[in-house]
């Protein structure tokens, strides 16, 4: 499922050169403070049973909390996908209002 | 608190970060609904691999039972404050010259 976001994604950094993975710095500023609220949740949510994971179909390795580490790598690598996403719309509809921009 | 309410407060709160903190007001703009529009779609058909796999599955009582594509609707609260709250964000560093 990763993988498949990554496929999904990824190919932009190139073909339409939206340069996220080139500015990671500022990618990793933008995923980590929502990350953390996003971690707390699902360790939140684990803990009371709102959701869990067949183990059999996981790799079975734990982070904090009992977190799956698919979980953790799910709240890197959707977020950079979005990242991704937006950037490369912007590529196509040039004169879009971003608002990180003066134009 | 159940997925239901949790969901719902993100929400909030992602709106909350994108009007009146950052300022981004990404959610009056084109560019995030057709971002939002790309993405949606891939959440479908991930939520559909993990749940109909159960390689996720919900507890019925914390959920309301609505499902969309073999997920519970919360998903798409949450997919959507996720989305929303990483965009603000990125836009507010951008505005700050963080370009690396």
């Amino acid at each position: 499922m990763l993988g498949f976001t990554i496929v999904g994604s990824f190919w932009l950094e190139i073909a339409l050169k939206v340069r996220v993975l080139a500015r990671i710095k500022r990618a990793l500023l933008s995923i980590a403070p929502i990350s953390i609220f996003f971690i707390i949740w699902d360790a939140y949510a684990i803990r009371k049973g709102h959701w869990k994971f067949d183990h059999s179909q996981i790799l079975g390795i734990f982070g904090p909390f009992d977190i799956p580490l698919e979980e953790y790598l799910f709240f890197l690598i959707v977020p950079l996908a979005a990242i991704m996403t937006i950037e490369a719309v912007r590529r196509v509809k040039k004169y879009w209002v971003v608002g990180d921009t003066e134009r | 608190m159940s997925y239901t309410q949790i969901a719902i407060i993100s929400v909030i709160a992602a709106i909350v970060l994108d009007l009146l903190i950052i300022k981004s007001k990404l959610i009056g703009k084109p560019v995030f609904w057709t971002s939002y529009g790309i993405i949606l779609p891939f959440q479908l058909i991930t939520n559909w691999w993990l749940t109909s796999r159960e390689i996720v599955s919900y507890n019925p009582d914390a959920i309301l039972g609505l499902r969309l594509a073999s997920a519970p609707v919360e998903d798409l609260l949450f997919g959507f404050s996720l989305v929303l709250s990483v965009l603000s964000l990125w836009i507010y560093w951008g505005r700050k010259g963080i370009s690396k």
